[in-house]
């Protein structure tokens, strides 16, 4: 794969195949920690950081180990095991290290065990049967267009709030339509590649 | 709490897709048609039904501190189960569901219903609450799929039901879009029908 199919797969992943808004992974976080801009913020840093390092171990785990084994079948044990350990060792080492930052990851990475974005795209790297450098970029991209999303969601719901809405569909219900209404704008960059 | 309440308030007042959201991810990618939202429900039940009993009957060997993911490692092994099960036997539902099957393990209401209840009570309490939670999460997203097909492909369970092309099917239902419009909107209407309700309960008092 050459530089130019390279750059198309990044950005492939982060805008048309956007996680989020087409494949709807990680819907949870996205309509949760949602309604402030800088929470937003950092849970789409910790999600870029989580799902990047658990894509490479996976992979490297499923193409070195299982399938020489023949063991593909353990995959989703495997995986998640994998996941949540990340995510412990991520929280461990960012505390130690680097302090101001774990003052604004801390309370989004042990969340993200249950994102179903990390465990999904650990999977789809697996059926796509991409090599290392495709795997790295497509992860990397995935990652960047979920923490894209729920940034600019989580603006338009700071404003929102301000809008006179029925009753019955403040929060979660009016959260959906416009998720609804963000991904018709998303299917549009379908037409520049 | 009876039998009876602990399987009712799976499919009404603790519903896991309209009143406790969660769990979202299967229920807007797979409701494009009834079938898979069927398949989906089924297969999630199961899993509910053995990790719940499960959980239970182990609930007193599992250390405090390491509960959780004792939980998720017996999740995980009942889904491959399914998946296993589901690639041998049912293999046309196997590819319309895709990754949505292994992501049955991080979904929060499987985890959650093990946390907060197969964790706390005795096996059969335990087995009836996954029932219960199962019948609650299929129904919500049969109901989902049912407005999704009808709307967007102009079928049910893949059968034509507006002949010679009397109404053209309006294809947004079915893509992505669709999914958290219809979801956003019947949530809404489901909100509506409870405030009334709570207004009319407390104009009685």
């Amino acid at each position: 794969m050459n530089f130019g199919q390279l750059v198309a797969l990044a950005f492939s992943a982060i805008l048309i195949q956007n996680v989020m808004l087409t494949q709807f992974l990680g819907t949870c976080p996205f309509l949760g920690v949602s309604k402030k801009s800088q929470s937003a913020i950092g849970m789409g840093l910790a999600v870029i950081f989580v799902i990047t390092l658990s894509s490479i171990l996976t992979w490297s785990v499923y193409w070195l180990v299982l399938d020489p084994l023949g063991l593909e079948y353990m995959r989703t044990i495997v995986f998640i095991l994998i996941i949540s350990g990340v995510v412990q060792f991520v929280e461990m080492f960012i505390k130690k290290t680097a302090p101001a930052i774990y003052k604004m990851l801390g309370i989004y990475l042990p969340l993200i065990t249950t994102n179903c974005a990390v465990l999904g795209v650990a999977l789809i790297n697996i059926n796509k049967e991409f090599n290392f450098i495709e795997m790295v970029v497509y992860s990397v991209g995935i990652s960047v267009g979920y923490a894209l999303v729920i940034y600019v969601f989580s603006t338009i719901r700071e404003r929102i709030e301000k809008a006179p809405i029925p009753e019955s569909f403040k929060g979660t219900p009016i959260a959906l339509i416009i998720a609804g209404l963000m991904s018709i704008a998303f299917i549009g960059f379908a037409g520049i590649l | 709490m009876n039998n009876k309440e602990n399987f009712l308030k799976g499919i009404f007042s603790e519903n896991p897709v309209f009143m406790l959201v969660l769990g979202m991810c299967p229920v807007l990618a797979i409701t494009t048609t009834v079938t898979n939202a069927l398949g989906m429900g089924l297969a999630f039940t199961f899993v509910l039904i053995m990790s719940n009993v499960i959980i239970s009957l182990i609930r007193k060997f599992i250390p405090n501190d390491i509960r959780i993911p004792a939980y998720i490692v017996v999740i995980a092994t009942v889904v491959t189960i399914v998946d296993m099960f589901m690639h041998a036997y049912a293999f046309s539902l196997y590819e319309s569901l895709g990754i949505f099957i292994p992501l049955i393990v991080v979904n929060c209401v499987v985890l959650g219903r093990a946390e907060a209840f197969a964790s706390k009570n005795g096996v059969f309490a335990s087995f009836i609450d996954a029932l219960g939670m199962g019948a609650g999460f299929t129904l919500s997203i049969t109901l989902i799929s049912t407005v999704r097909e009808v709307l967007g492909s102009g079928t049910f369970l893949g059968i034509d039901i507006f002949p010679f092309d009397l109404v053209q099917p309006a294809s947004i239902f079915v893509i992505a879009p669709g999914a958290f419009i219809t979801l956003g909107i019947l949530l809404g209407i489901i909100n509506t029908i409870r405030f009334k309700r709570a207004k009319k309960a407390q104009a009685k008092e």
